[in-house]
């Protein structure tokens, strides 16, 4: 048995190039047992090359990737990874012979994942028939059907109905108690608030890290709440107010910031006008 | 009547925006402007100096005691091929595919074989031969007697059936994968990259095969085409030769993104070799400019297998170049579409084994 010290799995000071293209740069990422580690940014952050590094389908131009091995590691791509021309039961079949899982574990294993995701009624549908959100379980369960230890979700919520996210939440949840270190690519900061440990990536950079609170306090400059904006370039609108950020002292009005998207928001202000 | 103007001026705008949209995404699709530029002018070049039925120079050889009068008497039409032995049998010339026709003047009158399984040519030399004076030569047709089209089309067929299976239905199930995200799910699971291309190619192969001998059976029972030779080594021709075109398909996989470009490729392939592999027009009458194109095709050297075996009973001795080309090919082919299959499947070969 290794030691939760050992098990620890992740990206080490890692740089991606495509040609002249710098798709990751310097990155560091610690995945650790029973955490979850979400991976937030807009389009074109390094998401997806982070969590395909992670998972052994790039190879990094620079620095290094631990992982507990391929048989220990549970992958959900962007596209959802489902077989569209099999049934939800053929799917399970194929990755559970891939994985080596058979017998009497696979058929518990079959069971738990199709009651979890709610598919137990549609086993012998194509998967290419399923809704997007049935779709997305069933990519989750493929993913989850050996116990990996590693579990790396890529955006396993985009474009799934708001139930469907809570039933993913819970199987990650779960993955997380059986002791996986699960890492995950979302756009969504209200599911980033709830990880373990949040890293923001822009353009392939490290934008701000660290546990959901830590990023809250990390937040370089300041952010007040408003009700009319003074430098409308730094300034955002958040429902009736606004937040205005100031890379030094605070302007008039009540220095906060609430949640992850002011971080973001924020740490993204503060990259632009430091390279400015 | 100025809300008419107007309405009709935004038609015009929008169906020009419609047109400029269309041809920038024209420019940009490389493979289509390739189908609507290049095409065109290579069928036009193809056909015009392809398709020829006529054979104008016909490879004969004249054996037995009066080989020389003979020769000195032919019609331009019949080329005598050095070096042939006048003591050589005139029925193994033809059935080992040395000649079209061979000449036996050991015999009053001179014999002459002519070899249907070579139809354009058998043709042009009947009408040759029936102008020779009465009692001078005897005139059989070896193989196809009745010179029937069907008996020389079937075993090219085959080869031609297995083509579009192996080159298009491969390559189509193999970018499948790409197109729908799953075979970056396949390189990172526990599976070896040539677990992952026998699975994928394997399936192909026994469809492929399965197709050949019911291709073969339903054209030797619909239109009693013979089935002279040897049936192992026709099967062991149509397995080298299934390799070539089921390498061509996983080569197009490997450089096309969606099923539709991999259509365009595969067919880009396919039909030169429908044009050029000498059973529609006969590579003979081609001038050399564009018969080359057919000697470096697979097809060609299967449909002289195919033909050999199945019309003349040619053995591995005559057939020996055929096959030699066809493995040389497939070696090569095959070799390079499972390098480039196994590169897309594993990009990080150095990250296996945990850490690094």
């Amino acid at each position: 048995m290794t030691s939760d010290a050992a098990r620890q799995w992740g990206l080490h000071r890692v740089t991606v190039k495509y040609g002249d293209t710098t798709a990751l740069d310097n990155v560091s990422l610690d995945a650790r047992p029973g955490e979850v580690y979400a991976v937030v940014g807009g389009d074109g952050a390094g998401k997806t090359t982070a969590l395909r590094c992670l998972a052994g389908a790039v190879n990094p131009t620079e620095g290094s990737v631990s992982t507990p091995g391929r048989r220990s590691i549970g992958f959900m791509p962007t596209a959802a990874g489902v077989w569209g021309d099999l049934s939800v039961n053929e799917n399970i079949d194929f990755v559970a012979a891939a994985q080596g899982v058979t017998g009497q574990s696979l058929s518990d294993r079959r069971e738990e994942l199709l009651e979890a995701t709610g598919l137990t009624g549609a086993t012998s549908r194509l998967a290419r028939q399923l809704s997007g959100g049935m779709r997305q379980k069933l990519a989750f369960s493929l993913a989850m059907l050996h116990r990996p230890d590693l579990l790396i979700l890529d955006e396993p919520s985009t474009g799934v109905d708001p139930v469907s996210r809570i039933d993913l939440w819970r199987m990650i949840s779960r993955a997380t108690a059986d002791g996986a270190a699960v890492v995950m690519a979302t756009t969504y900061l209200d599911e980033a608030q709830r990880a373990s440990q949040v890293l923001a990536l822009d353009a392939g950079e490290v934008l701000i890290e660290g546990t959901p609170a830590d990023v809250l306090t990390r937040v370089p400059g300041h952010v007040s709440i408003v009700d009319a904006p003074q430098d409308r370039a730094l300034a955002w609108r958040r429902g009736r107010t606004w937040r205005q950020w100031s890379p030094e002292d605070p302007p008039s009005g009540q220095p906060r910031v609430e949640d992850l998207e002011d971080a973001m928001v924020a740490a993204g202000l503060s990259k632009e006008v430091t390279h400015a | 009547m100025i809300i008419r103007e107007v309405r009709e001026l935004t038609g015009g705008v929008a169906v020009k925006a419609m047109i400029l949209k269309e041809f920038r995404e024209l420019r940009r699709d490389k493979r289509t402007m390739g189908m609507l530029i290049a095409l065109p002018i290579l069928l036009l070049v193809i056909f015009g100096y392809a398709a020829n039925f006529n054979v104008e120079e016909i490879p004969t050889a004249v054996v037995g005691d009066n080989a020389e009068q003979y020769e000195d008497q032919l019609p331009d039409l019949f080329v005598v091929e050095p070096g042939i032995d006048a003591d050589a049998s005139a029925q193994d010339l033809l059935k080992d595919n040395v000649v079209d026709v061979a000449i036996d003047t050991s015999s009053q009158p001179a014999q002459v074989y002519i070899d249907g399984s070579s139809i354009f040519a058998a043709q042009s030399a009947e009408a040759g031969f029936s102008q020779a004076p009465d009692g001078m030569v005897d005139v059989e047709v070896l193989y196809n007697p009745d010179l029937t089209t069907a008996w020389v089309m079937v075993p090219a067929l085959i080869g031609l059936i297995l083509a579009f299976i192996g080159t298009v239905i491969t390559s189509i199930g193999l970018v499948k994968e790409r197109q729908n995200g799953t075979i970056e799910q396949l390189a990172v699971m526990p599976l070896k990259s040539s677990q992952v291309i026998m699975g994928k190619i394997v399936p192909y192969f026994i469809l492929a095969a399965i197709d050949m001998i019911i291709v073969t059976v339903l054209g030797v029972w619909l239109f009693d085409v013979p089935f002279v030779g040897n049936v192992g080594l026709f099967a062991i021709g149509g397995a080298i030769f299934l390799f070539v075109v089921l390498g061509l398909g996983v080569l197009i996989s490997t450089a096309s993104q969606t099923q539709g470009q991999a259509i365009q490729m595969a067919m880009m392939l396919v039909m030169p070799q429908i044009l050029l592999s000498g059973f529609i027009f006969p590579l003979d009458a081609m001038p050399a400019g564009v018969a080359w194109i057919g000697y470096i095709l697979p097809l060609t050297y299967f449909v002289e297998i195919s033909q050999g075996i199945m019309l003349r009973g040619a053995d591995l001795t005559s057939l020996g170049l055929d096959f030699g080309v066809l493995i040389l090919m497939a070696l090569v082919i095959f070799t390079a579409a499972v390098l480039r299959f196994r590169r897309d499947l594993a990009p990080s070969a150095r990250h296996m084994g945990g850490s690094k």
